[in-house]
């Protein structure tokens, strides 16, 4: 893979129109595409032929009961080594992303907010940080210590996290909220294109939740697409999807406008199971 | 041009295995220990890994012949050498020694000199101080396996440093000595004699290093570490060798009553790299914290022999190893805690730690406890393992390649020992050799 591709621009192509004049059109969308995904884990297929378009500068919410496989869609989205992917096709602005590695998904712009954040004990929040921007610089290239500094206090006050955080090893020790609010100020300083950000809501305050929402929504943006997961339509209310999606044994098996997640709040999910399960029988 | 025959003879007579040195400027007494020593050396049987204290050694490794004294340091190697040591901003005083020959050495402060602090080569101390000298220079026999290699040490130390702190008079910034290998095949035999008086306060750092990294050579130190009563010395070393260095490192530590002593052995360098450290707890309320870090790559081979020995009630130590480990290299420690009869109320601690970053890394680690006392609280434990999957996937998920990840990972690991020191300029020095480290292994 070449390395230093790391355009926001979509892959172009010439189109001829009238005389000799030429103006140029995406060949592909903006978009995350996942089309017809399948995951396997210790030979147990846990997402099933799952389908799922995020279009670049839009709000996604996936919603789904406990062991739907929401968690696997994401790793495998970033490329977690351990689930094997079985069938279909991801792509990212055209690009396919399942045969790049983890980190050159990243760096192509492609991020993952964790449900459960790893520990990595002896590695400040600064130099862990500072070594993800450096990665995306083009090589040989030093990153300027005092722009970087400046940058992610910015973010910092941004989430409302005291900047004793930049020394504290990342993750440990760390407080459930204070390891969602890390993971929201990783989102910030990296400027994704795509962020699937898996419930990190669970267990923030009302107030951690608010300021968490706040960050997201300052990100947001025609550049920035957005796959929330959560069990919770409380957040959907900070920030507000522009789709919904219910994800139940491994596939969708609903997808609506943001009411849709007012209704699984009052209703559970056992009625898009039934559904499911009609869809199924058809 | 030297006609070939002298040139000859002078190679004959500097094999090490020729011995012992016939350095006639030292005083008679001393000369007359040096033999003492080399009879030693000639009748002691050379390391089997039968012994247990050899246990997982590679000895084949400990074949001295080819090694003799280096020849005087050219002025141009010196120039290099001078300029290229330099380490810590701030030192209270400097040595540069190459291929055992004192290059320069940067005098205390007046102020220090004032108080009565010496800082000077060994040879001089011989003289000026010898009592002292006499007391301390090494007056603790090689227990953990070295005893041959003491010896010869002892038959050859050619030079090394006396630091003497007197009763009160705390050093702020560290004491500095660098040893340099230069010639090909050269033997050193550094020494250091460090005595702190009653409440002294030290840091003395040694840097070992290779003028060029490909050179073969043979490091053979003896270091005795003695801080006083309610003293605090902190000890570091720097081991940068270069990759076809044998060296052997031989310390060893006494803690008068409320004393401390802190050492810390950074391991980078060397083909075979061994240091014994005996660290004894000779008066009540002694301290003594033993710290290491390495990292080893290729066929390198490490080897780490310590012995927290309690001799006095209410005394405390703590052994804190971590070692990473890349391709073929190995790692060995062996590890004793001892409390002796009268020592009770003893705190004493040791853990290992290996990260094996490759499949055919090897570490074996033998840690054990021998306890006579009552009333003493010990834990012992070597784990090794591998870097947590989850843990390098989520540095990946952010960007980072898997060779930053994986030196990320690996300084954090062996950040904790290092911030062990609580002395930063020291530790941002020691990580980054570890960085240049994994930058020479790209
Ligand atoms: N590494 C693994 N090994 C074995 N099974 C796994 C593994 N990872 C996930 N699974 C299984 O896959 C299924 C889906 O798990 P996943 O974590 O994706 O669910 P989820 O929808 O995120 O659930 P939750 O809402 O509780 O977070 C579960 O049954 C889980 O046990
Ligand atoms: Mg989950």
């Amino acid at each position: 893979m070449d390395e230093n591709w790391r355009g926001n621009l979509p892959q172009i192509a010439a189109r001829k129109t009238g005389k000799s004049r030429y103006s140029f059109v995406p060949l592909f969308m903006n978009e995350l595409n996942i089309q017809n995904l399948r995951v396997e884990i210790a030979d147990r297929e846990i997402v099933r032929g799952l389908s799922l378009t995020v279009p670049c500068g839009e709000v996604h919410a996936i919603m789904g009961p406990n062991g739907s496989g929401k968690s696997t869609l994401a790793k495998v989205l970033a490329g977690h080594p351990d689930y094997h992917v079985t069938g279909g096709a991801v792509t990212m602005d055209g690009e396919n992303v399942l045969e790049l590695e983890p980190d050159e998904r990243a760096r192509h712009g492609l991020f993952l907010a964790f449900q459960y954040p790893s520990e990595v004990p002896g590695v400040t929040i600064a130099n862990f940080l500072r070594a993800a921007v450096q990665a995306r610089m083009p090589e040989g290239e030093e990153l300027e210590a005092t722009d970087y500094y400046a940058k992610l206090y910015e973010k910092m006050e941004l989430l409302g996290m005291d900047r004793s955080f930049t020394s504290r090893s990342v993750n440990e020790g760390f407080s459930g909220g204070e390891k969602k609010r890390t993971e929201i100020l990783q989102l910030a300083m990296l400027e994704p294109k795509y962020a699937v950000l898996d419930e990190t809501d669970s267990g923030l305050d009302i107030d951690a939740l608010k300021t968490v929402a706040h960050g997201v929504n300052s990100l947001r943006g025609p550049n920035l697409g957005i796959l929330l997961i959560t069990h919770y339509q409380r957040l959907l209310n900070y920030i507000v999807p522009d789709h919904v999606h219910v994800m139940v044994a491994g596939r969708i098996v609903r997808s609506g406008r943001k009411e849709l997640a007012l209704e699984l709040e009052e209703r559970g999910y056992d009625w898009t199971r039934e559904e499911a399960g009609e869809m199924a029988v058809r | 041009m030297k006609p070939a025959i002298l040139d000859q003879l002078m190679t004959e007579a500097q094999a090490i295995l020729s011995g012992p040195s016939r350095r006639s400027d030292f005083p008679k007494w001393f000369r007359d220990q040096q033999h003492g020593a080399w009879s030693k050396f000639q009748t002691m049987p050379m390391p089997n890994r039968k012994d247990q204290p050899w246990r997982f050694s590679n000895v084949d490794l400990l074949d001295l012949s080819q090694f003799k004294l280096g020849a005087p340091i050219t002025d141009n190697d010196r120039i290099e050498i001078l300029e290229r040591s330099r380490a810590l901003e701030q030192v209270a005083g400097r040595l540069v020694f190459a291929d055992d020959q004192l290059l320069q050495r940067d005098v205390l402060s007046e102020d220090l000199q004032r108080k009565g602090v010496v800082f000077q080569p060994l040879e001089r101390a011989m003289v000026e101080h010898t009592d002292l000298f006499r007391k301390y220079f090494m007056s603790e026999p090689a227990t953990l396996g070295s005893a041959k290699f003491a010896a010869l040490h002892h038959s050859w130390v050619s030079s090394g440093t006396f630091v003497f702190v007197p009763r009160g008079v705390e050093i702020e910034f560290p004491i500095e000595i660098f040893h340099w290998l230069s010639g090909e095949n050269s033997a050193v035999f550094p020494h250091l004699l460090l005595v702190a008086d009653e409440l002294a306060k030290v840091t003395v750092i040694e840097h070992f290093r290779s003028q060029d990294r490909q050179l073969p050579g043979f490091a053979c130190g003896v270091n005795d570490l003695i801080s006083g009563p309610g003293a605090k010395i902190t000890y570091v070393c720097a081991q940068n060798w270069g990759e076809n260095v044998i060296a052997l490192q031989i310390n060893s530590t006494k803690a008068d009553h409320d004393a401390a002593a802190k050492s810390l052995n950074l391991h980078l360098g060397g083909k075979y790299s061994r240091f014994e450290s005996l660290s004894r707890l000779i008066g009540e309320g002694a301290r003594s914290d033993l710290l290491a870090v390495s990292v080893s790559d290729g066929n390198q081979e490490f080897d780490a022999r310590t012995l927290q020995d309690h001799v006095s009630p209410h005394t405390a130590s703590d052994l804190l190893y971590k070692n990473a480990l890349k391709g073929r290299s190995r790692n060995t420690f062996g590890g004793l805690i001892r409390v002796e009869p009268h020592a009770h109320f003893t705190d004493a601690y040791q853990k290992v730690r290996n990260l094996l970053l490759d499949d055919d890394a090897e570490a074996n680690s033998m840690p054990g406890l021998e306890i006579l006392a009552d009333n003493v609280k010990c834990s012992h434990g070597a784990t090794s393992g591998q870097i947590d999957a989850d843990e390098m996937f989520y540095l990946r998920s952010r960007g980072i390649t898997p060779a930053i990840a994986q030196q990320l990972i690996v300084k954090g690991f062996l950040n904790e020992v290092i911030e062990r020191l609580e002395q930063p300029a020291i530790a941002d020095y020691l990580r980054g050799l570890i960085d240049e480290k994994f930058s020479r292994a790209k």
